[in-house]
């Protein structure tokens, strides 16, 4: 097998549940994907889809109790990190594989120096001493695009912009060169300005570094510009896995398509933008059939009895709807989900921008 | 800082000026007459009316209060009517046990409390957890003389590992400390624990796991240091109940210190001393509070002293 193409992280049928007194809360439910060497996997889907745990549940860090990884495999590099020790899953983070997080604002110890915090990592996995740790941490903020690193620092975090702390949180998470790193909505936080540089950074540093990304977001811009392959997730499960230019070009899953529709264009010229309507539904009490059936505009009667597989439909494209089986062609009930209804409340809303 | 010290001393004067005054007060609302007590049963009106004059008591109040805040503002705490010795030395012959006292109490009710809070905090919800916080609850609510004589009675008089009472030897110390430092421990432990249970929910402690620290690195580094402010804000305020506390347990324990001293003084209404030491014990408890303020300066630099 070339390197290149090697897969880094393959992820196989994830389950993570969390047990609470009365109820079983299925967060993550069987999800699939793999990425490999270099490659920037975007997980997309609306809050609650189960796109933080999934990062999560990679690092071996979902809440316990009452969160649980209650099957499947992470295979990272060719080993289970389920089976490592919490000793062994101790070497593998901030140093294999590292994670950045949405809020830069309280992702830092607020009373230790962000070169202290850098060095950490570097202390930690690379058993350096004191003071090479605190220079390869100062070449670090350099790296991230840090002005004046070796001041900088020596500041604490309070004394640090959004931006730059996200940049420090980089830093750290790059320190030990990890073959994986998960972004977990790293610019949903911060200003639409910054958030354009945060990304081309870490696009810079992906070419230099090799490494690999997964990129949750929940942000169809983000995944335009920096990822290669794409699951969209919805209520704790795949529902379509595909590439970029497919994603944008063809959606298969309804679900898809829905949050493509719900982008304003530049290029057309409409009154209203079209939401999917309803929510996603709570984990603990998911519909019976498909899960997104009672807000898909083309839903029949199937789609509201049983729940279909992630099939493959043409290369690596895999979707989860009935509409892309041979059950469908012979399914003839009408559609049950009155299209309607999006229209029922209608107001204009003002959108205030700019820099914070 | 300098400026921060500077202000902090200024702002005693009106504390200590309101401590004399509230003493004085009490003091004068005390039924009993220090000169009737001086002289003796038997003494004659003119004896008692004669050591009322020497005393200056038979001037008006405000003129005696007066004349006492003159005094102490040039530094003379003026000569127990007991025992006709400078307050002053009195009170500096005495404050060095009860310092010391304070001391070992003070590192009881930190350790104990300390080690307390994080294991209850780190295991929550475990059968440890549960226990150390029953016992705290306990050592909250227990009175310090009624544990100091359980303590003699066990330890002193049943095992006899420990002196009864007095002082002079880390021997003498142990069951005292125990004494007046548990209560406080307890009260930290519990603060340290709600503390350390809201620190540890924070993202900053998941970007410590994300980056691979170990589990006791922390507890340790990461979060204790967050944990400790308002711990600390308790520990200082414990000290004035520790200070308090003195009373109770150099009695029970016949320790010379002062808080024995200001017991016997009050028994003998030996105003000078009561007053002198209470400002004595003031002037500690305002200092240590200023300790504990800049001592949150150097666990988090976003607090701004001035």
């Amino acid at each position: 097998m070339n390197k290149q193409d090697q897969d880094v992280l393959v992820v196989k049928n994830l389950k993570t549940h969390f047990f609470t007194e009365d109820k079983v809360t299925k967060a993550v439910d069987g999800v699939d994907f793999k990425v490999k060497r270099g490659e920037t996997l975007g997980i997309v889907g609306e809050s609650g889809c189960g796109k933080s745990m999934t990062s999560l549940s990679i690092m071996r860090l979902v809440p316990s109790p009452p969160g649980k990884i209650v099957d499947g495999e992470i295979l990272f590099k060719g080993e289970n990190l389920l089976d490592k020790s919490e000793e062994e899953m101790r070497k593998v983070r901030g140093n294999e594989i590292s994670m950045i997080f949405q809020e830069p604002m309280t992702s830092l110890n607020p009373v230790y120096t962000v070169g202290e915090q850098i060095a950490e990592a570097i202390r930690i996995h690379q058993n350096a001493g004191k003071k090479e740790a605190w220079n390869k941490a100062v070449d670090m903020l350099k790296l991230v695009g840090m002005p004046s690193p070796e001041k900088r620092a020596k500041q604490e975090p309070h004394e640090l912009s959004g931006g730059m702390r996200q940049r420090v949180m980089i830093a750290i998470a790059l320190a030990c060169n990890p073959e994986l790193l998960i972004a977990d909505e790293p610019t949903t936080a911060l200003d639409v300005t910054i958030q354009a540089q945060i990304l081309d950074l870490l696009k810079k540093l992906q070419n230099e570094l090799g490494t690999a990304i997964v990129m949750i977001t929940h942000d169809l811009g983000v995944v335009a510009e920096t990822c290669d392959k794409v699951a969209v997730m919805y209520a704790g499960k795949v529902v379509e896995y595909t590439d970029v230019d497919s994603l944008f070009e063809n959606p298969k899953h309804p679900y898809t398509e829905g949050l493509l529709n719900s982008i304003p264009k530049l290029d057309e010229d409409v009154e209203e933008l079209q939401a999917i309507r309803g929510s996603v539904p709570s984990p603990s009490d998911l519909p019976k059939g498909c899960l997104f059936a009672p807000r898909c505009p083309y839903a029949r009667e199937l789609c509201h009895q049983s729940l279909p597989d992630l099939t493959e439909m043409d290369g690596e494209i895999k979707v989860r709807c009935w509409m892309h089986t041979e059950e469908w062609k012979r399914e003839d009930t009408p559609i049950t989900n009155d299209k309607d209804q999006t229209d029922s409340d209608k107001g204009v809303t003002l959108y205030a921008a700019g820099n914070s | 800082m300098f400026v921060f010290i500077a202000r902090r001393i200024f702002q005693m004067i009106p504390v200590l000026l309101g401590v004399t005054l509230v003493v004085f007060l009490i003091m004068q609302m005390v039924p009993g007459d220090p000169a009737v007590l001086l002289a003796g049963e038997s003494a004659s009106d003119e004896q008692v009316q004669q050591i009322r004059s020497q005393l200056g008591l038979d001037e008006p109040v405000v003129t005696q209060y007066f004349t006492y805040v003159k005094n102490v503002a040039q530094g003379d705490l003026g000569t127990s009517i007991r025992t006709n010795r400078p307050v002053i030395d009195e009170i500096l012959t005495r404050l060095p046990i009860t310092i010391e006292l304070a001391f070992w109490s003070i590192l009881v009710t930190i350790v104990l409390g300390l080690l307390a809070g994080i294991i209850s905090a780190t295991k929550q919800y475990s059968f440890s957890d549960i226990s150390l916080m029953v016992v705290a609850l306990l050592g909250v609510s227990l009175p310090n003389f009624w544990l100091g004589l359980m303590l003699i009675l066990y330890f002193s008089v049943k095992i006899q590992i420990f002196p009864v009472s007095g002082w002079g030897t880390f021997m003498h110390v142990i069951l005292p400390a125990l004494t007046l430092g548990t209560g406080g421990a307890a009260i930290v432990a519990r603060m340290t624990r709600s503390s350390m249970l809201e620190v540890i929910r924070q993202d900053y402690i998941r970007t410590a796991k994300a980056k691979g620290v170990k589990e006791r690195i922390i507890v340790y580094k990461h979060a204790l240091k967050n944990a400790l402010i308002p711990v600390i804000t308790v520990v200082g305020l414990q000290f004035g109940a520790l200070l308090g506390g003195t009373v109770l347990t150099e009695t029970v324990f016949a320790i010379n210190g002062i808080g024995r001293l200001i017991i016997d003084a009050i028994r003998m209404r030996d105003m000078p001393v009561v007053q002198g030491t209470i400002l004595v014990v003031s002037i500690i408890f305002v200092l240590v509070n200023m300790i504990v303020d800049i001592s949150y300066r150097f666990l988090n630099k976003r607090i701004d002293l001035n």
